[in-house]
């Protein structure tokens, strides 16, 4: 059972007044929210100001930068010195404690707010003016996963978020345009509340609608890993795919975990000197300049594979419309299986290549 | 006549162990394949996979991680670790239908001449099988 606090009126308003009460009751100094920019597209924005509520849509379906990465960048040096409240989605928040597990974050202070998530449109979409808000909440209401989200977010089962102090609930909530229901995870979500409009009663939760969406996202999950099939794509495939590839780097720069200052892929230490360019030229009868793309997606997979949420930032910011988001996932899942680990669930839980148990794998070394 | 296949493969060994036990086998005057290129490293665990991955693309038609046994390590933990990060590779070698047979970690302690001489044979005889590493060819990598 879960205490579940419910407003009398749309999740959208209600999310918003929430925003607002927190501001009010001087809570929390200030909210980190989607926020409406003047030509109609959303930023992540810290509001201090209530008046500014009017135009912040914490649960707009975008992803303009995954909310892990600003948050990051508040706490880089220490937790906030006033309380702060972030509405962030289940993966952004997951994101969040992989990187305060890589001391680049804290998450004192902070009150988390998150929703069983729906899902996000890509970003092009959103750039040629085709998000349909309308139709996302129509199918978000239904427990349905909306048409043209994400291929990673068609996917995702994990729409449950861990360590959010107040979860939102969106996914299969039919009377979302009525009411705004807030489950109380913890004591401090709890504390924060007390004060707003609205009336506390419990439920079970997660209900049923949350497993028959976890259910869909499944199979949807299988058919998006049977379309992929990267554990067969071999060499010949990988190439097929990343040949294309034009060294941009903008999935690692869009990457919440991809949190290295200098990165070493970066550096010229991956061109080859004019001379192994002709050498390379009589062995392999050409190659490919600037070289080494396989290698980037190959390096990342190895440092960031264990943590990666799946959030698809990558393959929205991808010129090449290369799905590195669905091989991220697919291949970070199978890895993060070998480990037991889950990123994000727990911040306790150590990332799995800085600890180890002496009798483990002891199958592995021969 | 096309020259038989030789497989170049390219060892990182840690310089307590296995890089001793590579010593002891040639000291011993025993024999393994010359294409064996060994790279001394200070611990087995300081082989980043991205190194491995490398040595892969650029045509290595197989890489040897070699270091103490698991509770020998002259650093006391580091070899656990390698472990991990093997796991770890291979797991996404794995993903990728990449050819993770191509990898190899062992443990040979500095007392194992013998052993050493007979990993590196079995290995080499494996990756003659397998046949040359298809990266060689490969331009847009």
């Amino acid at each position: 059972m879960a205490k579940v606090w419910r407003m009398e009126k749309g999740v959208e308003e209600g999310m918003r007044e929430l925003l607002r009460f927190l501001l009010r009751s001087h809570k929390v100094q200030g909210v980190i929210s989607l926020l409406k920019l003047p030509d109609g597209g959303v930023a992540y924005a810290l509001i201090t100001d209530q008046a500014t509520v009017q135009d912040a849509v914490p649960l707009y379906p975008l992803m303009p930068t995954n909310a892990a990465t600003v948050l990051s960048r508040i706490t880089l040096l220490g937790s906030p010195q006033e309380p702060l409240a972030a509405v962030l989605r289940p993966c952004e928040l997951r994101a969040f404690v992989e990187l305060v597990k890589r001391k680049q974050g804290s998450v004192e202070n902070f009150l988390f707010i998150s929703s069983t998530c729906g899902g996000v449109y890509p970003l092009k979409l959103a750039a040629q003016g085709r998000v349909k808000e309308a139709d996302y909440w129509i199918a978000v209401r239904q427990g349905e996963i909306p048409a043209g989200i994400r291929p990673t977010c068609r996917g995702c089962n994990q729409f449950l978020p861990y360590n959010a102090d107040i979860t939102v609930k969106l996914a299969g909530n039919r009377e979302l345009n009525k009411r705004c229901d807030l489950i109380l995870n913890t004591e401090k979500g709890e504390e924060f509340l007390s004060g707003l409009e609205g009336e506390i009663h419990d439920e079970e939760a997660p209900g049923e609608e949350v497993k028959l969406l976890l259910q869909k996202r499944g199979e949807a999950k299988k058919e998006l890993y049977e379309e992929l099939k990267s554990e067969e794509l071999g060499l010949s495939g990988l190439v097929d795919i990343f040949g294309r590839c034009l060294n941009c780097h903008a999935c690692g720069n869009a990457c919440p975990l991809c949190y290295c200052e200098l990165c070493d892929f970066d550096s010229r230490d991956y061109e080859y000197d004019p001379s192994t360019y002709l050498a390379q030229l009589a062995e392999r009868g050409g190659i490919k300049v600037p070289p080494n793309s396989l290698i980037y997606q190959l390096g990342r997979l190895t440092h960031m594979g264990i943590s990666c949420v799946g959030c698809g930032m990558c393959t929205d910011v991808c010129p090449a419309a290369i799905p590195v988001g669905s091989i991220f996932y697919r291949v970070g899942e199978q890895v993060q299986a070998r480990f037991d680990y889950v990123p994000g669930r727990d911040l306790a839980e150590d990332v799995p290549l800085t600890v180890f148990k002496e009798k483990e794998f002891q199958e592995v070394g021969r | 006549m096309p020259e038989e296949f030789e497989p170049k493969i390219i060892g990182f060994i840690c310089k307590w162990c296995t890089y001793a036990a590579a010593d002891l086998a040639g000291t011993s005057r025993l024999q393994y394949p010359p294409s064996f290129l060994p790279i001394r490293v200070m611990c087995s665990s300081r082989v980043d996979p991205l190194g491995v991955i490398k040595t892969f693309l650029e045509g290595a038609d197989g890489v040897l991680i070699g270091g103490c046994h698991p509770g020998d390590c002259h650093y006391v933990q580091g070899n656990y670790y390698t472990r991990r990060r093997f796991v770890l590779l291979q797991a996404v070698f794995a993903g990728l239908g990449l050819e993770a047979e191509r990898l190899q970690l062992s443990w040979i302690s500095a007392s194992e001449g013998v052993r050493f001489a007979q990993v590196v044979r079995d290995y080499a005889r494996k990756i003659k099988n397998l046949g040359p590493n298809p990266t060689k060819r490969e331009i847009f990598l």
